[in-house]
């Protein structure tokens, strides 16, 4: 155990932190769950792309870097520290890329890698439907085989920024008369295929993050289908562990939300009482030790490791946080706290704080509700009957 | 960057948890309780024979010369044990605090202490009484910040009792004499603040499993008592309660690593981060022995079930080696007087 980092890793920090200066838009971007953001955010990524920055991770024929996982972390960091835009491609890089990694075949890696590093394409994830939720197995949506395609039909609900995405990646039910894990396949769609409607589902903060998609009769290739057919259940869970493990969310984002936190108490140092005190500490602990977790599993990982269940307690421990940590924020603003971000009042920062206190109820429920993540827990860690 | 432990680190954890399983069961636990005795001579003697007892002192001193990474998680297993015996006091912090001094006094002990033939017991000023004095040969004694090694028999003491069973404190009285001085205040100091540094961090460690102790205890139990006809391990109320658990578990476990591999640097980080550990571990250490408590049921407020050790042992423990007011002030003095942020993880330093 050697907690320090090598002259090469110092160096490629470094290296980062002086084209993030350059680089990184002076003004924030609008939400990229709004037309207008989704826009400003897509031309970041390509931004990133031109700095060779997409995917530092991926391979250098997949518009990558081939660099480690703890140069990943330092990538984060220095991303989170320089306050750059968030990922609006985050399904597609994060999630849909790693599994294509693992499953895609070479044709699939060399058409559509690329692409999602540089920001030309963006992906939705296609997975929900009104009848299955957390109960994903559920799933109704078919793709029945017709010569060379498959013809998609059904309905598909909660997926992020889908309204503005190029493509997205689903679960359906391959095989006629299956039933639960069985006879699913996951496959790859463009949004603007014939027979796709996308409708958008304002959210809490009112706008449209959400969308549900219809599918009627859409027909893709089958060389579209990830994995082996019959198989979408083992992929899905695949990507719902980069999901909840180690891509999702890196420690760096809550590092730097507890380090903005702490500069908010300072300011607001004279009306602190020792209850709110004690949470702005317990804040950046949570981040530190999400930090440490993490930068674990990425030292086992490289030493041939693999992510496990643990990916579930990953997935709690930053979604609470998150929640606690902003609202904390909320505390210390008091009643400046409701003022949204154009109130002409408002102090720099203040709506910023409500944004991310809203956006943070979000995280106990996607990517699997935190309560089925306790399921997970109790089950596959502890051993206790399903 | 490298947070995994070597091969050699895991075979040596491996054989001392072995060891507590064979020889320091629950059963064990009460039959040492029910006797009255300090320890068990015979699992005290097994344990020496392990030769972990003088991992930190140097090699020059008779040690073998190791670092906290290669006790850290030998004091995890003695707190799934709830070892009754000191041997992470001993190793973790008295056998090293002796090393680091000289002299002839010093040498006549020293190497009995190493190699745990003699037992010794640390008055520490973090702490109000002094742990293991009955069964100690000599005690390292601190007055007005002067270190002093003193044989059992120029002291008194009287017992305090403990919640837990098998702690055994005791308020000591003796007299400072110029033969039993070891070093003066200056000199001392870097070493007892290095010794409460030490004690925190082990403490911390112990948290660790003393919590997973608890939570497999429940989940044991969970899995075999029926009721509405399934065990109650099948309902989600008893599920998340033990899920919550190990996630807090999971949250403390890097944080003790990472103290034990920085505690070197003895800077404001490093304090910092062995007072989260003792403050993340000992929190989850409760926190489990409680849910453990719940999730028995009836049973679990009965002396019967032993979830009891467990949370007796993590009360203890969260107060010795400086208590949660003390520590969160510590790691208060980090947030609030060094760089804070995603770079920082592994930063350096005091504060400017």
């Amino acid at each position: 155990m050697k907690l320090d980092y090598t002259a090469e890793q110092d160096a490629f920090r470094q290296e980062v932190r002086s084209w993030l200066e350059a680089n990184v838009p002076a003004e924030k971007l609008a939400s990229f769950d709004t037309a207008e953001g989704f826009e400003q955010h897509r031309a970041w990524e390509r931004t990133l792309a031109s700095g060779n920055y997409g995917m530092v991770t991926w391979p250098t024929d997949y518009g990558g870097r081939g660099l480690d996982l703890i140069q990943w972390l330092i990538f984060e960091e220095e991303y989170h520290r320089a306050g750059a835009p968030g990922r609006v491609n985050q399904n597609g890089i994060f999630l849909l890329g790693p599994t294509m990694m693992e499953y895609g075949t070479p044709e699939q890696k060399a058409r559509f890698l690329s692409a999602m590093a540089a920001g030309d394409e963006v992906w939705a994830q296609a997975w929900s439907e009104p009848q299955a939720g957390s109960d994903l197995a559920a799933v109704r949506a078919t793709a029945v085989r017709d010569g060379d395609d498959y013809v998609l039909t059904g309905h598909k609900i909660w997926s992020s920024r889908a309204v503005f995405a190029d493509w997205a990646f689903g679960l359906f039910r391959t095989e006629a008369g299956s039933e639960r894990h069985k006879g699913l396949s996951l496959i790859l769609f463009p949004l603007d295929l014939p027979g796709v409607r996308v409708g958008p589902i304002p959210q809490i903060d009112g706008e449209a993050g959400f969308a549900e998609i219809f599918l009627d009769g859409a027909r893709v290739p089958v060389a579209n289908r990830l994995g082996d057919e019959g198989q979408g259940w083992h992929v899905c869970m695949a990507t719902a562990g980069f999901e909840r493990g180690l891509m999702l969310r890196s420690p760096a984002r809550f590092q730097a939300a507890a380090a903005h936190l702490v500069e908010l108490a300072k300011q607001h140092d004279e009306r602190i009482d020792g209850t709110v005190s004690a949470a702005v500490i317990q804040a950046a602990m949570d981040a530190d030790a999400y930090a440490l977790s993490i930068y674990s599993t990425a030292s086992r990982l490289i030493a041939g490791g693999k992510i496990g269940a643990e990916a579930s307690c990953n997935k709690i421990f930053w979604s609470e946080l998150d929640v606690r940590l902003n609202r904390t924020a909320l505390s210390i603003l008091g009643a400046q706290a409701e003022l949204l971000r154009d109130a002409p009042d408002a102090a720099d920062d203040i709506g910023h704080w409500l944004d991310a206190y809203l956006f943070s109820l979000a995280g106990p429920i996607y990517a699997g509700t935190n309560e089925i993540q306790r399921n997970i827990i109790a089950e596959r860690v502890l051993g206790l009957p399903r | 960057m490298d947070f995994t432990f070597s091969e050699e680190q895991m075979m040596v954890v491996g054989v001392v948890r072995e060891l507590l399983a064979d020889r320091c069961t629950p059963a064990d636990l009460r039959r040492l309780m029910n006797s009255g005795d300090a320890r068990d001579a015979d699992r005290w003697t097994a344990i020496r024979e392990m030769g972990l007892t003088g991992l930190l002192v140097p090699e020059a001193a008779g040690g073998l010369g190791l670092a906290e990474t290669d006790l850290v998680q030998v004091a995890e297993a003695c707190g799934y044990a709830a070892l009754p015996e000191p041997l992470v006091e001993h190793a973790g912090v008295a056998a090293p605090l002796l090393a680091a001094f000289d002299g002839a006094r010093v040498g006549e002990w020293q190497p009995k202490v190493a190699a745990a033939e003699a037992s010794i017991a640390v008055g520490h000023p973090a702490n109000p009484f002094v742990a293991d004095a009955d069964s100690a040969d000599v005690l390292l004694l601190v007055d007005g910040g002067a270190l002093h090694l003193v044989e059992k028999k120029d002291v008194t003491m009287v017992r305090q009792p403990s919640i837990d069973p098998f702690r055994r404190l005791f308020r000591v009285a003796w007299t400072p004499a110029a033969a039993t001085l070891i070093a003066d205040a200056d000199a001392a100091k870097p070493h007892l603040d290095k010794a409460l540094e030490r004690g925190a961090l082990f403490a911390a460690a112990q948290g660790l499993g003393l919590a997973q102790r608890s939570v497999d205890l429940a989940a044991d139990y969970a899995r075999e008592r029926q009721q509405f006809g399934k065990p109650i391990g099948s309902y989600q109320a008893v599920k998340h309660l033990l899920a919550t658990v190990q996630v807090a578990i999971e949250f403390a476990r890097p944080v003790v690593h990472a103290a034990a591999a920085q505690i070197g640097a003895g800077d404001l980080h490093a304090r910092a981060r062995v007072s989260h550990a003792k403050l993340a571990a000992l929190g989850a250490a409760e926190q489990a022995a409680r849910t453990g408590i719940q999730v028995h049921g009836a049973m679990g407020y009965s002396w019967e079930v032993d979830v009891h050790f467990f949370l007796k042992r993590s009360l203890a423990l969260a107060g010795a080696w400086g208590d949660e007011i003390f520590h969160r002030q510590r790691v208060a003095d980090r947030i609030f007087g060094a760089p804070l942020g995603p770079d920082q993880t592994f930063a350096r330093g005091e504060a400017a």
